[in-house]
């Protein structure tokens, strides 16, 4: 199989190449690179790309596919399909299903589910058994399973004490932990707490709940030299902690939501629960913190935190609803509205942001496009407009607060593991 | 003329015109609740719903006599704990009900929102009797109503509340309300119960009970919560009361004609004392009476109101 991309710019940070080429992929391997129309040779397909550029592969580094346990919501598949659609050829799923991913065989169930899927799957298995935040998980078994990292996600690491042998085992594999850091005494709330919790009367969690952990996790991995990883970082103050950290020396990166680097709390005037997420929407100030940190290099990667939930769990009260909203399939279409062509972001540092960071973080090998290579890619259409409609997803859930809004930039196709995702298809390449 | 709002979901943006027609209908029907014959046939054929997720009996039993005393047909239908453990979901619920063709629901949930969700999946007027921390418009209507029937203004006149503002719907609705009618509010209480950035909505802040009295004409006592959740909020009953109780001792130290009122329940010899509570300074029970003239009132005007679509 021979499969001609035509005039499509490439964008490779990594070999500092920024050019127009005609791309050549037999089988899945990038066979040449060449000016637009200078190489005549035969091929089975060629696809025009014009306007479009070629970017390393995408990959959200933090997604839940609920599978195992809630496939009402998402599974493997669909969740691998919301990916490809917005433009991701690989994720890491945190392990809060049920039953968590604390075992070997848990990790080959999702590694199999997702073998011959375009997009790839590497599980986050869970720090402590059952995410109880009380025994180690078998994290020696897990690692040489495949998973990437260790997180208790949905809640902090328990105590500080488990948390030091979490990251002293998991250092010995040079694995890093992945922290949702919340407070738990100071947890439970709706939204954030402020002015607007005060006013909408619903019950909140304060910003310090984060940054305390934060704080922790930082100083526990300078005192135990083992890599942290901040999630879905939301926090002015917790922003702050990570850029003296990463000052210091100590090994701490993070991650943004698009929704924590482009909402505020003020979205909950309606109550409308497609709003409500943990960690909750902040304040104009700390969205603007995110925007910075992304700039200054402070946040490392853009993750989604895709979290898909059911209608009818969505439907609930306010207080009741669960947390969380989907990320996939708007997530491409927001950072480049907001952060390329707002000129906040150069596509260079998008492309760090969303391919080359969080496979870093996650000791993953990072996609080139270059001669030899295998075809990780995924084709950006930065000037195309277009209007997102949640009716269309690929996520087998709905909850999503973006439905209707505009966007200026979107994912075309991705290539991956010989196929290539275009035009609502996959088919080899 | 008739009433600017089409439900009754806080008093938060309702106009001072809207509240004073809501004050001012209240008092002819507080004049009907005098009379041997207290009902009018002004909602004869309109079902109104009581719709209450929390157990509540006061506002329920004071809102079902207003609807009866102005002839409209009342149900009940109550709910103890959320929908979760239910089985059915909130909406469905409301479907239900809206299928047996209601035409007003007042609402009691624990969760904030629900009355304005309510407006978004269906077609019946809603008025709210409280959600969650967030606001109890017709609490603070009666209260307003009290305030004005006793000292003849609201306008000028400094209230202050005083209690656990932080889990109080009242307290938010009185301070809305009460603003609008330009009268000055504070807030009294330890400040572990006194909620953030409360201060941007104009109100003054006190820790200090007795400063509070001082300066203020009327005091509105909230009711403390004993439960052992409410409870991680202060050390015990006996220092609350200590430091915040409203006695007859601080009313004759510190301010004799401060006026006193008290969403009820009370927990005597906790927030106040039985000297203050059956003393000359408290309008208690008038506010319990003009509770069922204000729900009439409010009924009435939402009720009665010819939508301009
Ligand atoms: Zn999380």
């Amino acid at each position: 199989m021979r499969t001609r991309l035509k005039n499509i710019s490439v964008c490779d940070p990594v070999q500092n190449i920024n050019d127009k080429y005609d791309i050549l992929i037999e089988n899945g391997v990038i066979t040449g690179l060449s000016a637009p129309g200078s190489d005549s040779s035969g091929a089975d397909r060629e696809i025009d790309f014009t306007g479009c550029v070629a970017v390393p592969g995408f990959f959200d580094m933090h997604v839940h596919l609920r599978e195992p346990g809630r496939e009402d919501k998402e599974t493997v598949i669909t969740g691998c399909n919301s990916a490809a659609r917005g433009g991701f050829t690989g994720v890491a799923c945190m392990p809060n299903t049920t039953p968590a991913i604390d075992s070997a065989e848990t990790v080959h169930f999702i590694r199999m589910k997702a073998e011959k899927h375009l997009v790839d799957v590497h599980p986050v298995a869970a720090a402590t058994l059952g995410r109880k935040g009380e025994t180690l998980s078998p994290i020696a078994e897990l690692s040489e399973a495949g998973a990437v990292a260790f997180s208790d996600d949905g809640v902090a690491i328990k105590t500080a004490a488990i948390l030091r042998r979490v990251m002293e085992y998991a250092n010995m594999f040079d694995r890093p932990v992945i922290e949702h850091c919340e407070d738990d005494s100071l947890a439970g709330g709706a939204m954030n707490e402020g002015f607007n919790s005060t006013i909408f009367g619903l019950s909140s969690v304060p910003p310090i709940a984060e940054e305390l952990t934060v704080a922790r996790d930082i100083m526990m991995a300078e005192y135990t030299g083992a890599r942290v990883h901040i999630a879905h970082i939301s926090t002015k103050n917790a922003i702050d902690l990570v850029r003296q950290g990463k000052a210091k020396g100590i090994k701490v990166t993070a991650e943004v939501t698009p929704h924590h680097f482009t909402l505020t709390d003020d979205m909950l005037a309606g109550y409308d629960t497609n709003y409500k997420m943990n960690p909750p929407l902040r304040t104009a100030e700390d969205v603007a913190a995110a925007v910075e940190g992304l700039r200054d290099g402070t946040i490392d990667c853009i993750a989604s935190d895709h979290a898909p939930h059911t209608l009818e769990e969505k439907e609930m009260e306010f207080e009741y609803a669960p947390n969380g909203i989907l990320g996939l399939e708007t997530q491409v279409g927001i950072t480049l509205t907001e952060l390329y062509h707002n000129n906040i972001l150069s596509l260079e540092q998008i492309v760090e942001k969303l391919a080359i960071n969080p496979r870093k973080i996650l000791g993953l090998e990072i996609p080139s496009i270059k001669e030899g290579a295998v075809a990780n890619i995924t084709i950006l259409d930065p000037e195309s407009e277009w209007q997102f409609d949640s009716s269309k997803m690929k996520s087998k859930s709905f909850n999503t607060p973006f439905h209707g809004t505009n966007y200026k930039g979107c994912a075309k196709a991705v290539i991956n593991k010989g196929q290539i995702y275009h035009n609502d298809t996959f088919s080899t390449i | 003329m008739q009433i600017g709002i089409k439900h009754l979901l806080g008093l938060q943006g309702v106009s001072a015109n809207d509240i004073q027609m809501l004050l001012d209908t209240a008092t002819t029907f507080k004049q009907v609740l005098e009379r041997p014959i207290k009902k009018v046939p002004t909602l004869q054929g309109k079902t109104v719903v009581n719709l209450f997720y929390e157990n509540s009996t006061r506002t329920r039993i004071s809102f079902e006599l207003a609807e009866k005393r102005l002839s409209a047909d009342a149900v009940n239908f109550s709910v103890s704990g959320s929908s979760v453990s239910k089985g059915e979901t909130f909406k469905d619920t409301v479907r239900n009900i809206e299928a047996m063709k209601v035409d007003m629901i007042v609402v009691r949930h624990a969760s904030a929102g629900v009355p304005l969700y309510l407006t978004k999946i269906c077609k019946s007027i809603v008025i709210n009797a409280g959600d969650g921390i967030h606001e109890h418009p017709t609490q603070a209507l009666l209260d307003m109503f009290s305030i004005r029937e006793k000292t003849g203004k609201l306008e000028g006149l400094k209230v202050c509340i005083v209690g656990d503002i932080a889990h109080s719907r009242v307290a938010l609705s009185n301070i809305f309300g009460l603003k609008a009618m330009g009268a000055h509010v504070s807030l009294c209480g330890p400040a572990t119960m006194i909620p953030r950035g409360i201060e941007n909505l104009g109100v003054k802040v006190y820790t200090d009970i007795d400063k509070a009295m001082k300066e203020n004409d009327v005091l509105n006592v909230l009711r403390i919560q004993l439960e052992r959740k409410a409870r991680e909020y202060f050390p015990s009953v006996r220092e609350y009361h200590q430091f915040y109780g409203i006695t007859q001792e601080r009313i004759d130290r510190n301010n004799k004609d401060i006026l006193i009122l008290h969403p009820g329940p009370i927990n005597r010899g906790v927030e106040i004392t039985s000297d203050v509570a059956d003393g000359p300074n408290q309008i208690i029970l008038d506010q319990v009476t003009n509770g069922v003239a204000v729900r009439m009132s409010i009924l009435y005007l939402l009720g009665t109101r010819t939508s301009e679509e």
